[in-house]
């Protein structure tokens, strides 16, 4: 015996605490359940919501259909109805539930009658559910009504029973998502008596209702089948619940199913089968198919497809694998999932030889598959499809052309051979003709091949087996020779066939990853949003031959109004509603989904890590096959992830931007605030002595000064601010005009008179100088703030020289001064903003030499810092300038 | 000297009319003050002012509008006294009719020598053919030059450009009007022709001509003739 290891799983256990977490964000799903129409299920439900109304609770009615019945309608009294929404449907309108309009109203619970129903063409969901979803999704709690019949694995019992088929189903994992189920229970007595008095139906309806539906018998079985389901619920409930709060016990079953499906009808009652034993067992489902190298026709696709969503449907995770063989490639999967039961169809023997293939393939499973459990379904008798395990099918899609090709060059070889025969006897020909039909079969389908066989059998015995012209055939040797003839060709065609048919499914899939490698390769190498929408509409045009559109997110999260892109698609408001509703729900819409289908175009969310990028339109011409829809995949999740590194990206840089901007403002403000503190004290301080007392004129003129000194410091102050700002968004463009460098000189120097006087101040300027076209104020300024910055740095009494000169063509102008010049290590540092140098007179913001590289960069100039040989600064600026044809005068 | 006529201070900032009050008043000018637009227009019809000083940030108006609309009628100086200091700005007041421009902040005693000069020229003297400019004398009948009582050689270009800012002494001439009177209308954006000529008067008529007595640079706008 196993030893029982009652730790609860930490799997599971996160699973079900994640469930749990995301159902406090949503809103709770309440169903009133029962067994078939009009055992009260709408009635119960208006009576708890009046209870609910009583205690104050904001209760609203999204939608109640009260069938006509007056103590229903009685009870919808009172309450707040949302109004209906009229589609117009083939000219009748139709009304359904305004979901948009709940979802704005945003109350505490809503009452949603009948949850299996379905919407009128044109509504955004096709199925009532999908609108629940969404309207739990916002929060808003919701109370519903649901008969038995109407889940999906249920459905085919009723069918069973009743004989009556359901269309309105509804996926099973709605009902086990839902957070409270009220079984809403009458006897059958009781109900067949409600039907009676007519509170049901109407007389006329009720007694073809009666004669129909509401047997005895089918009342009994779908009432057990109902308390069944909600039984199994509650069990399944104390187990999430154990699992909840930790309690130890003999919860873990450990058991997984494996359903191995197919492409027939069969499927479906398989799944639902194998769904309520995994339900019952509490085991975890997969299903399984097997691509083999069968050519399904269409219809077989399409009952795939459908096996596919039904599996979906009904919560059954869907894999699909390819492998030649059906029996390992079962068996290979569930030995690395871990699978516990294999579930099998056991199909409907029609001959010998499809018994001999069943036979087969269920020994094969059941021997290789070891320890695994292997159920076998019996077939259903109403199934008119077959389960399949060939090895190899021949397809006859070949088109007639090629059966005419084949056949024409069958007959041409068989001319020549004639012409030839009375050289080479008729058995060397039969080899001649079996090596036209291989070759052929390089080229052409099974169909071809077997025409061409079966026609080149034909000619040889006609032909060239003796006696001539006749089928008779005398030597018994050439009977057999005849026989292994044919077969010969049969098989070289058909394997051939078959190797050719393997070749292109490989061929695809190597296309697919060589196209997904370029994809990735190509992404990789670029940046940017706009080169990446443009790499994903390229892609996709060229791989999946479709015309796209990208929209995306903004910076706040909402998509877009427009497509990135330019693209032939042109989206109308409401398809841009559809994108938002695709980008906010992750799920696709549009066209061959199940919501919103009635627009032109296919909508897919393009879905990151954390969240959506945006989504993508296309207009696709039909449904995409599995393996497209998989390359499809790939596709998407390989642009989705580009853009969010994009996103991440921008999102980064920006937060770059903003760090640096509030350094800046940091150093700004720590700067500038002792900067104007010091000349507005002074300035007050000053006027105030003055005002205060009289002094004798000479205090009163030094206080004068200290005013006007302080004043001017303020100025220069405000006036590197303000051009520190222009520098800094980018609204410095230089107005070039003529200028002589020897006004520039005597300004710059008229302006800082004050400032010179302490120093000895040298112009130089050649005499053979030309005009030059530069922005006088720009170069001004600079000039202005490296003298100054020259008389702060060097000590009274020395020279500080302003030197004009051309060289190679540059105008260059330096400033040298015979002050501490800089430390060698902030050299390359002191045109930085706020750089100050250690011992720099107090009158500095750091700014003045950081504009002077503005303003000189702002004309395509450089500036450099160095120090002198015998001491001191030199600045050097060297600026390309055009220069006046007109030398000085002469 | 006492004026009768006022100055009209046309600026919305209570401390710059301040000071101007109290600084033109020492030098005996009378004041009437705006602080609107509007308020100036009705102003400068009632009063009758001798001369404007406008500012060109006014909370009502742009005061080059204002500007325009004072120049469909009102003939005396006007002086803009503004934060504005970029050229296009300047040039374009003086375009507009402006006689002065004045950027704040500024030196009161540069204030009330344009003030004087711009009454003085709008009295409208009868031009005196001799102008004697301490150790230069102008004679414009004669087309002649003196510099220490010696004839300085000039071309007929060089002697109208520097009759031409004589005659304007303490105005500000812009690039284009020295241009525009002096080689006419097709030369005005020639700036270099302009620059080449004061190059080379300066030359002949200043001591020294790196450091202009006369011939002053209004950086970026154009020439004044400093006395």
């Amino acid at each position: 015996m196993e030893i029982q290891d009652n730790r609860p799983d930490p799997d599971e256990l996160l699973a079900s605490l994640k469930i749990e977490e995301e159902k406090s964000k949503r809103g709770k799903l309440k169903i009133f359940f029962g067994m078939c129409a009009g055992v009260g299920k709408t009635y119960s439900m208006l009576k708890t919501a009046h209870a609910e109304k009583q205690k104050g609770v904001d209760i609203i009615i999204g939608y109640v259909e009260t069938h006509k019945r007056q103590e229903t309608a009685d009870l919808v009294e009172g309450f707040e109805l949302i109004p209906r929404k009229v589609y117009q449907y083939k000219s009748t309108p139709v009304e359904e539930m305004d979901l948009d309009a709940i979802i704005a109203r945003n109350p505490h619970t809503v009452l949603v009658d009948e949850l299996a129903h379905t919407n009128a063409p044109g509504s955004r969901h096709n199925k009532r559910y999908q609108d629940v979803q969404e309207i739990l999704e916002n929060g808003i709690n919701v109370y519903t009504s649901l008969n038995v019949q109407h889940l999906e694995s249920r459905s085919e019992t009723v069918a069973q029973i009743t004989g009556i088929i359901v269309r309105e189903t509804l996926p099973d994992d709605i009902f086990e998502s839902a957070d409270e189920v009220e079984v809403v229970d009458l006897t059958p007595d009781e109900l067949l008596q409600r039907l009676s008095e007519g509170k049901v139906y109407t007389p006329e309806r009720s007694r073809e209702a009666v004669e129909n539906f509401f047997r005895k018998g089918n009342i009994t079985a779908m009432r057990e089948m109902a308390l069944r389901i909600v039984a199994d619920r509650v069990d399944k409930q104390l187990h999430e619940y154990m699992q909840l709060k930790r309690i130890k016990g003999p919860w873990k079953t450990g058991l997984h199913l494996l359903v191995a499906v197919d492409y027939t009808q069969q499927t479906t009652r398989l799944l639902r089968w194998a769904k309520n034993l995994s339900y019952s067992m509490g085991a975890t489902i997969q299903a399984l198919y097997v691509e083999t190298m069968h050519n399904l026709t269409p219809k077989e696709r399409e009952q795939l497809d459908k096996n596919i969503n039904l599996a979906g449907q009904l919560g059954i995770k869907f894999r699909i694998i390819t492998h030649h063989d059906i029996v390992s490639a079962i068996v290979d999967f569930a030995n690395k999932e871990n699978v516990t039961h294999i579930i099998v169809g056991k199909p409907r023997v029609r001959n010998l030889l499809s018994m001999i293939r069943l036979g087969n393939f269920v020994n094969r499973l059941i021997r290789y598959s070891g320890n695994i459990d292997v159920y076998i379904l019996g077939a259903d008798s109403q199934s008119k499809d077959h389960f399949r395990e060939k090895v190899f099918t021949p397809s006859f899609t070949s088109n007639i052309s090629q059966y005419l090709i084949t056949s024409v060059l069958v007959v041409l070889t068989s001319i020549v051979f004639y012409l030839v025969k009375g050289i080479i006897g008729y058995q060397i020909i039969s080899f001649g003709l079996l090596i036209m039909v291989s070759i052929l079969a390089l080229f052409y389908g099974t169909g071809p091949i077997l025409v061409a066989a079966t026609l080149s059998a034909l000619i040889w015995d006609y032909f060239f087996i003796p006696p001539q012209f006749t089928f008779h055939i005398q030597e018994p040797m050439d009977v057999l020779m005849l026989i292994m003839f044919f077969i010969i060709a049969l098989l070289n065609g058909i394997l051939t066939s078959r190797v050719r048919h393997q070749e292109k499914k490989i061929r695809i899939r190597e296309e697919r990853t060589h196209a997904l490698y370029q994809l990735t390769r190509e992404l990789t190498m670029i940046s940017g949003i706009e080169d990446v929408s443009k790499i994903a509409v390229r892609y996709i045009q060229k791989y999946f031959n479709l015309e796209c559109a990208i929209i995306l997110k903004d910076d706040s999260n909402k998509l877009e109004d427009e497509p990135v892109h330019i693209t032939k698609i042109r989206l109308s408001d409401n398809e841009i509603s559809i994108a938002s509703w695709v980008y906010k729900h992750s799920s696709k819409a549009g066209k061959y989904t199940d919501t919103l289908p009635s627009t032109n175009y296919t909508f897919y969310p393009l879905t990151g890590n954390t969240d959506n990028m945006g989504v993508i339109v296309v207009e696709q011409a039909s449904v995409f096959t599995q393996g497209e829809e998989q390359f499809w995949e790939a596709f998407l999740s390989q642009i989705s992830s580009k853009f969010e590194r994009e996103f991440l990206r921008n999102a980064a840089k920006k937060a770059y931007i903003l760090s640096e901007s509030d350094k800046l403002y940091k150093t700004l403000f720590n700067s500038i605030s002792h900067e104007l503190r010091i000349p507005v004290a002074t300035i007050i301080g000053a006027s105030d002595t003055l005002l205060s007392q009289s002094y004798p004129e000479e205090t009163k003129l030094k206080l004068y000064t200290e005013i006007n000194t302080a004043s001017i410091r303020l100025n220069q102050l405000i006036e590197n601010l303000l051009n520190m700002s222009r520098l800094e968004s980018g609204r410095i463009t230089p107005r070039t005009d003529w200028c002589d460098v020897h006004d520039l000189a005597n300004d710059v120097a008229g302006n800082l008179q004050q400032e010179l006087l302490p120093y000895k101040f040298y112009i130089v300027i050649p005499s053979d100088m030309p005009l030059v076209r530069i922005d006088f104020g720009l170069i001004e300024q600079v000039l202005h703030n490296l003298i100054l910055n020259a008389t702060q740095n060097a000590p009274p009494g020395t020279a500080i020289r302003l030197k004009f000169y051309f060289d190679n063509g540059k105008l260059t102008i330096q400033v040298m001064d015979r002050g501490n010049g800089f430390p060698p290590e902030d050299l390359t540092m002191v045109f930085n903003k706020f750089y100050r140098g250690k011992d720099a007179k107090t009158g500095g913001t750091g700014l003045g030499l950081s504009i002077v590289k503005g303003f000189v960069e702002a004309h395509n100039g450089t500036v450099i810092a160095e120090n002198r040989q015998n001491g001191g600064a030199i600045f050097t600026i060297k600026i390309s300038v055009e220069i006046s044809e007109m030398n000085q005068y002469g | 000297m006492v004026n009768l006529t006022p100055i009209l201070i046309i600026d919305d900032e209570v401390q710059i009319r301040r000071l101007l009050e109290i600084t033109l008043s020492a030098s005996g000018y009378k004041i009437c003050e705006a602080s609107t637009g509007k308020e100036g227009l009705t102003m400068a019809a009632t009063r009758q002012p001798a001369l404007i000083i406008l500012d060109l940030g006014l909370p009502d108006a742009d005061g080059l509008d204002i500007l325009k609309k004072l120049r469909e009628w009102y003939e005396k100086p006007i002086i803009i006294l503004s934060v504005r200091k970029s050229e296009d700005d300047i040039i374009k007041a003086l375009d507009h009719g402006a006689n002065d421009y004045l950027t704040k902040p500024f030196r009161t005693g540069e204030l009330l020598a344009r003030i004087r000069v711009a009454i003085r020229h709008s009295q409208g003297t009868i031009e005196n053919p001799n102008l004697e400019f301490g150790t230069l004398s102008i004679d414009l009948a004669n087309h002649t030059a003196r510099k220490n009582n010696e004839i300085i050689k000039l071309t007929a270009t060089e002697f109208s450009l520097l009759a031409l800012l004589a005659r304007n002494e303490g105005r500000v001439l812009t690039h284009q009007y020295i241009l525009k009177e002096i080689w006419g209308m097709g030369y005005i954006e020639q700036t270099q022709y302009l620059r080449v000529f004061i190059a080379q008067l300066r030359k002949k008529v200043e001591d020294v001509p790196a450091k202009p007595k006369w011939l002053k640079t209004e950086s970026g706008v154009g020439y004044r003739f400093g006395s």
